[in-house]
């Protein structure tokens, strides 16, 4: 096969469209005859429902309906939301019902769904039903859970503690018993949400005809929602169908089936007529999936060398209300803690805690970005108390290349050990290091502090999981018009699925991409998927493609060969035409050949042949591949402002062979840029009742232009050995050791005046209060 | 409620006579009245920038604005910016250096961008970061957005 698209910076198909205002989002969409919806949400974090009145409501003209959970279908009163990921550990699932029932457990949390005339009309008459809450104790605070005789955040559970895990390798006590030196940290970081451009948004149109229901929604993966719907509802697969438009950005929290979906569907079926629902962006602050709060008590116990004995602690989640995805993200973040280091004996305890609060669901980096802050502030930690260069205590602490495949010795949440495939740590470190002179780098603070001016330079170091399984499906057929045409389960939000899959797919015909067609989301097109999330695709989806476009090409040559009378190896296929290697005038069109690879009504077709230019292929990894990266951050602090201004940032990435450099590279900036909002920005700020208070983008801020340096990106190549392209996930590897790097650069320019900082993010108001706690310390 | 007028507009070279109610934004009165989905909502709270259009030839944020508001006036929507099929120098760039992923900030970045391109023909990256800063992208992470107005200007200028 003669390589062409692949590896290529190949301009995007996605975006004459998109450019020309030609996109087509959910709220795009406009079906006759159709109604439009907005909920009533709970106003208090934990109540119970006394009562509810729609009759003010339904008064309003224009108002189609109200529907409470009593006039949900049957089935959706009696099932609540599937879980996704169940695991033993989870010993306290909660899940919620489309509609509350009797009790509410997260301000935002649906309680009744208005159908009218137009959106207008229908937020008019969300504010006119009334609804009688007798208010409950509440859990805001997830360490507050855990406290003897604290209230319970679901009446009648048992406890808070929605799972314990403890993740475990090696003798951790006989670690510490013999260890030179331990030292203890106690962190606490916050992640905010994912934050998408585009609200989450669906349309149900069930067929009263037909009986049959279709659902648009903006989401990441079409198949599992439809799993999901199936559950609920109890339907009949032939009697639904899911469909994923244009996404404006999905970064994790798309991925999950939400209460708002089956209440859209439901009250399709009831009104008769399509129905849509468009989230408003502070419906999104209150009721989208969040990541939040980790608390995490750690110690590490090295010799005296500064090479790591042991790693163990505690981490407490902030689960929020229910459980959709049981512990899948706090469970990542303990098993990503040792990240490219030698840690001989590890032992993290997690406690998931059930709270007051939207749940809490894998966001861009999905818990990792926290445990590889943990573990880069205890490398920081040990140079500082050594006075060596983090740099070098890192080094010491190495995973080598030679030692690969490499068997961390804890258990991911696929259940399967971590066991590294490849990459080359000490090289990707040495690499960002070089980039910014890094040895020069105390000259440059001396040279700064003279002048008053706090700089600082810190280093994250991440290895991350990705292409994670069970599989991603891609069927490849030749329609008899001649086109190219893959369908996946995969579904795009942003990272050029169309353009990189058509790479892989172009290059088995000798074709160029705009040759070839990738449908996407679409339950009706492919049997099986997943969708787009755990950076995933590539490896799934675009082994699949390159699987499926393979065994096509092949039955091409094969009929080819039978047509004009030669054997399959002399078949070259190019520019749409099978030829005879070496004489271009003997050859068929793709679409002749389609044709004929359909058979004739009445005719046999040639003996040993299935009908059709046509494969689906199910890629199904047999482990994660891991990528790694290093992100080095040089920051300058404003002492009087509090103000961090990141003055470079290097990325050194390996995310294995590259479809599309020109992609990779917006996939890592793009993630950086979520990085530089955890470290410094986004804080998702409730009060002691759990009430949120930042709610729009004037409290919650998001990184823009000016805040987000110009990043530079090494690339490393360390092909995967785990699927036939040699690719692993690039989605996350910009964000997961950004935080780490920024903070960890904050901490060492403020090292001076002997601030010690263990929390992201930081705003220059806390900043400030580090720097006067340092103070009063010094001065005390 | 139902308070209405007459709205006569000028979009994209186009004069528009409609009925409207009072309380209809002017991004609501593209989207839904003309069906000009181009324009697109992120916040329907002046911060996000996703709603830009341009209003005589200055550009607001239409969640923020009255349709009424804009009686009489001309309105220039991401649909007007490519001619003949051809996309406009700015798209252009856009398309050349990755400057949108998922494209759902897009249309309101290209209308902020071309007013501020019209004023500003030699901006550095600083200016252009800072025209930018009331348009949020949550996928590029600003680089090649930046990277494709500097090569527009560039390209405008001859270079
Ligand atoms: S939608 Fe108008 S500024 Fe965000
Ligand atoms: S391209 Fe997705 S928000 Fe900008």
């Amino acid at each position: 096969m003669e390589m062409r698209s692949f590896g290529q910076s190949i301009k995007r198909k996605e975006d004459p469209a998109f450019l020309t205002g030609k996109g087509r989002y959910v709220d795009d969409i406009e079906l006759p005859n159709m109604a439009h919806a907005a909920f009533v949400r709970s106003p208090l974090a934990h109540a119970r429902i006394k009562s509810i009145d729609t009759s003010f409501a339904r008064q309003i003209k224009g108002v189609i309906d109200v529907i409470t959970y009593h006039e949900l279908p049957e089935s959706l009163r009696q099932r609540r939301l599937p879980l996704v990921v169940p695991v033993e550990s989870l010993t306290n699932p909660r899940l919620p019902f489309t509609l509350a029932r009797d009790e509410v457990c997260y301000v935002g949390e649906p309680i009744a769904i208005v159908v009218a005339e137009n959106r207008y009309i229908a937020e008019d008459a969300v504010a006119q039903v009334m609804v009688d809450l007798e208010p409950l104790d509440v859990i805001a605070d997830c360490r507050d859970g855990l406290k003897k005789g604290a209230p319970l955040a679901h009446v009648g559970a048992s406890s808070n503690v929605a799972a314990t895990m403890h993740s475990v390798s090696g003798d951790t006590d006989a670690a510490f018993a013999k260890a030179a030196h331990v030292f203890k940290e106690n962190i606490y970081l916050h992640r905010g949400g994912a934050f998408f451009m585009e609200c989450r948004g669906a349309i149900a149109h069930y067929d009263t005809f037909q009986d049959n229901l279709l659902v648009y929604v903006s989401s990441q993966g079409v198949h599992r929602l439809k799993r999901s719907f199936l559950e609920l509802f109890d339907m009949q697969d032939s009697k639904l169908r899911i469909v994923t438009p244009d996404v404006g950005g999905g970064f994790g929290p798309k991925g999950s089936y939400y209460v708002e979906y089956g209440a859209v569907a439901a009250a399709s079926m009831r009104v008769g007529r399509p129905v849509k629902w468009i989230e408003d962006r502070r419906e999104n602050f209150v009721a989208t999936h969040q990541e939040r709060d980790q608390y995490w008590d750690v110690e590490i116990a090295v010799d005296d060398d500064a090479k790591i004995l042991g790693v163990r602690g505690t981490l407490t989640h902030d689960n929020g209300a229910y459980t959709p995805w049981g512990i899948v993200l706090p469970w990542i973040s303990v098993a990503t803690v040792p990240g490219p280091y030698v840690i001989p004996a590890y032992n993290m305890t997690l406690v998931s805690v059930l709270t007051n609060k939207v749940p809490t669901t894998p966001v861009r980096g999905a818990g990792r970005p926290q445990a590889v802050f943990v573990m880069e502030r205890l490398m920081d930690r040990v140079a500082r108390e050594f006075d060596l260069d983090p740099a070098e205590v890192r080094r010491r602490n190495f995973i080598k290349p030679e030692q690969m495949p490499y068997n961390v010795g804890v258990i991911f949440r696929d259940g399967r050990p971590v066991v590294y495939d490849s990459g080359d740590y000490p090289a990707c470190q040495q690499t960002a290091l070089d980039a910014v002179d890094y040895e020069a780098f105390e000259t440059r603070r001396k040279a700064a502090l003279a002048e008053g001016r706090y700089i600082g330079i810190g280093i994250g170091n991440a290895v991350e999981a990705t292409g994670l399984g069970p599989y991603e499906g891609v069927t490849v057929r030749i329609g008899t018009n001649g086109n190219i045409t893959a369908y996946t389960g995969a579904t795009p939000q942003g990272q050029a699925h169309k353009t990189t899959l058509a790479q892989v797919v172009a290059d088995h015909f000798g074709v160029s991409i705009d040759d070839v067609t990738i449908e996407t989301g679409d339950t009706s097109t492919i049997s099986f998927g997943i969708g787009t999330f755990a950076s995933r695709t590539a490896v799934n989806a675009g082994s699949s493609a390159h699987m499926a476009a393979k065994a096509v090409s092949i039955k091409v040559r094969e009929i080819a060969a039978q047509l004009l009378e030669v054997e399959p190896d002399d078949i070259e296929l190019r520019d749409g035409l099978a030829r005879v290697k070496g004489a271009s005038n003997r050859s068929k069109t793709l679409r002749e050949l389609a044709v004929y690879s359909l058979g004739k009504p009445g005719f046999s077709l040639a003996e040993g042949m299935a009908p059709g230019l046509e494969n689906t292929a199910y890629f199904t990894p047999s482990q994660s591949s891991y990528a790694n990266g290093t992100c080095l951050a040089e920051v300058e602090v404003d002492i009087e402002t509090g103000r961090v201004r990141i003055t470079r940032l290097v990325m050194s990435h390996d995310c294995g062979r590259v479809i599309n450099p020109m992609v990779v590279n917006g996939q890592v900036i793009g993630g950086v840029a979520h990085g530089v909002g955890n470290a410094l920005f986004e804080r998702m700020v409730h009060d002691d009742q759990a009430q949120p208070l930042s709610t729009n983008f004037g409290e919650y801020l998001l990184p823009l232009a000016a805040d987000v340096p110009r990043v530079e990106i090494h690339h490393q190549e360390t092909p995967s050995p785990y699927n036939p392209l040699g690719v692993k996930g690039a989605g996350e590897g910009g964000t997961i050791p950004t935080i780490a790097a920024i903070v960890n650069a904050v901490a060492d320019a403020l090292r001076p005046l002997g601030v010690h900082i263990a929390e992201a993010p930081l705003s220059p108001q806390r900043i400030i209060e580090l720097i006067e706690e340092a103070k009063a310390r010094s001065a005390a | 409620m139902t308070d209405t007028r007459t709205l006569s507009i000028t979009v994209n070279g186009t004069q528009y006579t409609r009925e409207i109610e009072t309380r209809r934004t002017l991004a609501d009165f593209l989207r839904l009245d003309l069906k000009l989905t181009g324009t697109h909502l992120g916040c329907e709270h002046g911060v996000c920038g996703a709603c830009t259009v341009r209003v005589e030839g200055q550009a607001v944020r239409s969640c923020l604005m009255l349709a009424v508001q804009a009686n009489g006036k001309s309105v220039a929507t991401v649909e007007g910016l490519a001619r003949d099929g051809n996309l406009s120098p700015l798209q252009n760039q856009f398309w050349e250096h990755h400057g949108l992923q998922c494209g759902f900030c897009t249309p309101g970045v290209l209308m902020t961008m071309e007013e501020f391109l019209e004023e500003n023909p030699n901006p550095t990256e600083a200016d252009v970061r800072d025209a930018l800063s009331g348009n949020i992208c949550r996928c590029t992470g600003y680089q090649s957005i930046v990277d494709a107005v500097l090569a527009t200007a560039a390209q405008a200028r001859g270079e």
